[in-house]
């Protein structure tokens, strides 16, 4: 970018100067106008140049504007068109090689603009693009600016309409709070008020209450009166007492008395109550005393024994403490200090079993851990597989433990970042991908592993094949020759003969292309040549499929072919095969347990046999 | 259970004597006295005007008869029929009458609360209290008979005095704090008097005998208070009900609540017994046509599967003395129950277990549930809801009896004698009495809770 824009730098500057030329040039010179129209444009720049031309240099003023044109060139610097003259005297002749050189100065120079033009232009293009760029960039951010200061307003106005809201709600729980105020103020006021009238009214009723009472008393009124037969005794027999002023103190302080009296009973009765409740707590507690002591003494006999304990001490203490009850088995002397003795010896009697009961606990759970050890002894073994095993799961645990985890932080990485998930997903992926890959190569060798299965599987069902056919035209010559035998020699000489060629008619046919060619292509041909043939072998003789099966015709066949020439067909076999059919006979038994499925293999085989045989080839 | 033959009855006035051997009952302006046992009439007499009060005295020598609309007050005595007292309160008019404990006083409020005459049988004296105050239970003697506490107001200011009701002395005069006595009850032991605030405001204070306070409670504030209040027989609990609908009962060692019975609409605990009564099937009446057709189906009590709901009423929220809150409480005799009674389901009453301080039972009546009592001899509560029947509790299982007689017999009312042995149930103007079986015969007839009648 700075190269440019130096360069632009330059052709700007050359322009500004064109330009300052052009202006500040009064009269109109053939170089400003020239640089104006190559301003304007390069392309019709050969016709104006001949047109200006034309009108600036005419016959007669060739000399003047040769001399012009020398005076300005001079001036930018070029030499002189003029050559160099000795003497003033004579005239200035132009020089023709200096206007030459000045005319391809010039023209290189005009080139050069003209390239820097068009540097320029482009400059200006590219700056014009980027403007426009820049300028849609600024529109956008504008854009941009501009709705987010509406959001922005907008949400002032929300910020502002909510505090508005809670003013007024502050405003209103105020005002509530204000009124629950008052109301209570009314409440209380109203009470006040309704308590003060009540008493006024109270104080009124009582005036005319007093009032009444003087008046109905006063009066006199004779209805107010008892009529009584006779006096009757009183309840207790004793007479009625007049009350006189002297006596009245002391009926009063009788009166006392009796009430204190009748207090004093009461309370005499309450206490006399609390101290049977107590008494019999009292008893409980020493009973319940008695039973842990003669709990707790036969069972601390062995760690008193131990002595060294520090219970020890504690029990003996306690047992003294014991005795010492039992002797002053006076449970009513409830002063402070038998009281704190007992306090004292109940707690600790009760640390002790406490301490008893957590030892018990203690020996429990030895006891349990014993019991297991005795089961480790009689089978350690079989602990150790527990622990194996235990370990094994807890393996497990973590694994599954640490998938949970990664899951989990999976689930939280999408809930917390979009991002993040993405970027994990694609760890994910890719690990995904290696996991793939590798399943995929393990595939692979699987894959492979199976086709040299299979390869090896037809090859014996090659093998197999081709012995089944020897084993047939074994079966064909024997039954001949079995033919022969019954017959007369020379009718079974001619007889063979003719059965032989109907029989190896086809084989005989192929007989030429096996023995041309290489001899894996020999199953091929074999089944193209005789599909009948080869297809009631396999129902006759059904083909073993599996491997083991196959084993066992092949080592026969390898045997067979290491006695025969290797190169040597089934179909050429048979006539060797003729004397040891026995032999033949008996691993064609072999090969029957097979099951059908021979049929299948045999269509594979001209597939993989050409690998198949190479192997036997050398 | 047998029934007496039904007697008139007027003003539902039938009082056992305290002694257990008499029975007076009021018909009009007649006082008849009764052999409980034989209920032979053993008196007769007749008063001036329709009577409309009848107490026996302590001692059971001694019968009055208040006339309130005429101001009069007459007493009669059992062993001398010849022998008569009229005591006239004249213009001061008459509000209220009762004995004092020892038998030898009538204690009469004059009207608008003015005063209280006390007038003695053995002399001629006569002594004044004033300023008594009117409310629900302003007078209380204690059980033994020794004292008499009094609430008063003078001043718009709560005081409560207490009476040697012997000599009727003043023994002690303290003001109460209160804003405005309802009532004032001695503990049986008579040592402690229990004194609780008007229902606008839950307070309840107990005073010793010798005017000291004791203790204050207040449940809680602005709502109301107190409804009803009953101390337990052994002095041991106080029990208060209140407007809330619940009970709270105090000890009378710190006099703090030891527990607080809430009478719940619904009741789902397994443990408790809930009796439901269940109206019997008329098969009976079809194999005797001759029984009058008036008389009400038989009923009997069912064992409700928990939970069961109870009958609640919505009281009138824009009423004075609203039907809510615990209006009636009863401990039985040997403390170990409390029988409730919560006004807004009217027709149940609650046992509690006062033992284990829990809820023991709840009986279920068809219809609200006017009064109970307890037996005073042991733990056995008698129920009446206006119908012709009587219920009995207890806690081997519960009865609804049917009262036998021509007509209706709407029990209203009942009261139990002395030992336990017969229940006098008043209806509008009749009574009976129910004998119940003795000991060997109760057993019988309280059949197992499951198998209640």
């Amino acid at each position: 970018m700075g190269d440019w824009m130096t360069i632009t730098d330059t052709g700007l500057s050359s322009e500004s100067k064109n330009i300052s030329q052009y202006t500040s040039e009064t009269k109109m010179s053939p170089s400003s106008l020239y640089s104006q129209q190559v301003l304007c444009s390069s392309i019709p720049l050969s016709k104006n140049v001949h047109s200006f031309f034309s009108a600036f240099c005419t016959e007669e003023n060739i000399e003047q504007s040769i001399s012009y044109l020398d005076q300005e060139l001079t001036t930018f610097g070029f030499p002189s068109l003029y050559e160099e003259s000795k003497g003033k005297e004579t005239k200035k002749e132009l020089n023709i090689v200096a206007v030459l050189n000045c005319m391809n100065e010039l023209l290189v120079l005009q080139r050069k603009n003209l390239l820097a033009q068009e540097n320029v232009e482009t400059q200006n293009l590219k700056l014009g693009s980027d403007m426009d760029h820049l300028q849609n960039c600024y529109a956008k951010l504008k854009e941009q600016l501009e709705t987010s200061r509406r959001e922005m307003i907008g949400l002032q106005e929300r910020d502002r309409q909510l505090q508005c809201k809670n003013r007024n709600l502050h405003q209103l729980l105020k005002n509530e709070k204000d009124e629950v105020q008052k109301l209570q103020n009314i409440i209380a006021s109203r009470a006040t008020q309704y308590n003060h009238d009540m008493k006024r009214k109270e104080r009124e009723y009582n005036k005319l209450k007093e009032r009444l009472h003087q008046l109905v008393m006063n009066k006199k009124d004779k209805k107010i009166a008892m009529e009584v037969l006779n006096y009757v005794g009183r309840a207790d027999g004793k007479r009625g007492s007049w009350r006189t002023g002297k006596s009245e103190a002391s009926f009063f302080l009788r009166n006392e008395d009796e009430m204190y009296k009748i207090l004093l009973n009461d309370y005499e009765y309450r206490q006399k109550q609390i101290l049977m409740e107590n008494a019999e707590l009292k008893k409980v507690l020493q009973q319940m005393k008695k039973e842990m002591i003669s709990l707790l003494s036969p069972q601390n006999q062995k760690p008193r024994e131990r002595a060294d304990d520090s219970t020890g001490t504690v029990i003996s203490d306690f047992e003294e403490d014991a005795g010492e009850l039992n002797r002053e088995s006076m449970w009513d002397l409830s002063c402070e200090t038998v009281r704190e003795q007992l306090t004292n010896s109940i707690r600790k009697q009760w640390r002790i079993l406490k301490s008893h009961v957590e030892k018990l606990d203690n020996q429990v759970s030895k006891v349990h851990l014993e019991g297991f050890n005795d089961e480790d002894v009689i089978s350690r073994q079989d602990h150790e597989q527990e622990t194996e095993k235990l370990e094994l799961e807890i393996q497990q645990c973590k694994e599954m433990i640490k998938t949970q985890q990664q899951l989990l932080q999976q689930q939280l990485a999408t809930a917390c970042d979009d991002d993040t998930t993405s970027l994990l997903r694609d760890c994910y992926l890719l690990e995904e991908k290696e996991r793939l890959k590798e399943e995929w190569s393990l595939f692979k060798e699987q894959k492979k592993n199976f086709e040299k299965e299979r390869r090896s599987f037809t090859e014996a069902a090659i093998r197999l094949g081709m012995e089944r056919k020897a084993f047939e035209e074994e079966r064909a010559s024997w039954l001949k020759q079995q033919f022969l035998n019954m017959t007369t020699f020379d009718h079974q000489n001619s007889e063979n003969g003719r059965l032989f060629s109907a029989f190896s008619g086809n084989s005989d046919q192929d007989n030429p292309t096996v023995h041309s060619r290489p001899r894996q292509k020999k199953p091929h041909t074999m089944s193209n040549g005789s599909p009948v043939c080869t297809s009631k072998l396999a129902k006759s003789l059904p083909a073993s499929p599996s491997t083991s099966d196959f084993c066992q015709p092949r080592s026969c066949v390898s045997e067979h072919s290491s006695v025969n020439v290797l190169n040597i067909a089934p179909e050429e076999t048979k006539l060797n095969q003729v004397g040891r059919e026995s032999a033949n006979q008996k691993w064609s038994m072999a090969s029957r347990p097979g099951s059908q499925e021979g049929c299948y293999s045999g269509c594979s085989w001209t597939y993989t046999s050409s690998h198949v045989e190479k192997d036997d080839l050398p | 259970m047998n029934f007496s033959e039904v007697f008139k009855l007027s003003s539902q006035l039938c009082k056992f004597s305290p002694d257990g051997k008499y029975l007076a009952s009021c018909v009009q302006y007649r006082l008849v006295v009764r052999d409980v046992d034989t209920l032979q009439i053993l008196q007769l007499y007749t008063c001036l005007d329709q009577i409309q009060h009848v107490e026996w005295s302590a001692d059971s020598r001694f019968i009055l008869c208040a006339m309130y609309k005429r101001g009069l007050v007459q007493v009669w005595s059992l062993e001398q029929p010849e022998w008569h007292c009229k005591i006239d309160e004249g213009s001061a008019g008459l509000v209220a009458s009762c004995w004092s404990p020892d038998g030898r006083h009538v204690l009469n409020t004059t009207e608008f609360h003015l005063r209280i005459t006390v007038w003695s049988l053995c002399t001629k004296s006569v002594s004044y209290i004033k300023y008594p105050k009117a409310c629900q239970q302003g007078i209380s003697f204690s059980r033994d008979g020794r004292y008499l506490a009094l609430a008063e107001r003078r001043d718009c200011k709560d005081y409560v005095s207490i009476f040697v009701c012997s000599d009727w002395q003043l023994l002690r005069h303290f003001d109460a704090d209160t804003q405005d006595l309802a009532g004032i009850e001695w503990a049986p032991n008579g040592c402690v008097l229990a004194a609780w605030d008007t229902c606008l405001e839950y307070k309840i204070l107990l005073y010793s005998l010798d005017g000291r306070l004791l203790s204050a409670y207040c449940a809680y504030e602005w709502s109301l208070g107190i409804k009803s209040v009953a101390w337990s027989p052994s002095s041991q609990f106080l029990a208060v009900g209140s407007y809330d609908g619940k009970v709270r009962v105090l000890n009378h060692v710190t006099w703090k609540v030891i527990t607080e019975f809430g009478h719940p609409a619904t009741i789902s605990d397994p443990k408790i017994v809930v009796y439901k009564e269940a109206e019997k099937s008329l098969q009976r009446a079809l194999g005797r046509p001759a029984c009058p057709p008036p008389r009400a189906a038989e009923s009997k009590y069912e064992i409700a599967s928990v939970p069961v709901s109870l009958q609640t009423v919505k009281p009138a929220a824009d009423r004075a003395n609203p039907r809510v809150g615990v209006g009636a409480l009863a401990f039985s005799s040997d403390n170990y129950f409390l029988a409730t009674r919560n006004d807004n389901v009217p027709n149940a009453v609650w046992i509690w277990d006062i033992q284990k301080l829990r809820l023991f039972a709840v009986l279920e009546q068809l219809s609200p549930v006017r009064a109970f009592q307890w037996d005073p001899q042991q733990p056995r509560l008698a129920i009446c809801t206006g119908g012709s029947k009587v219920y009995v509790w207890s806690p081997a299982g519960c009865v609804s009896v049917q009262v036998p007689g021509e007509g209706d017999f709407q029990v209203l009312s009942l009261c139990w004698h002395l030992n336990g042995d017969s229940l006098a149930l008043l209806s509008k103007d009749h009574f009976c009495l129910c004998f119940l079986e003795t000991e060997a015969g109760v057993h019988t007839a309280f059949r197992p809770p499951d198998h209640c009648t």
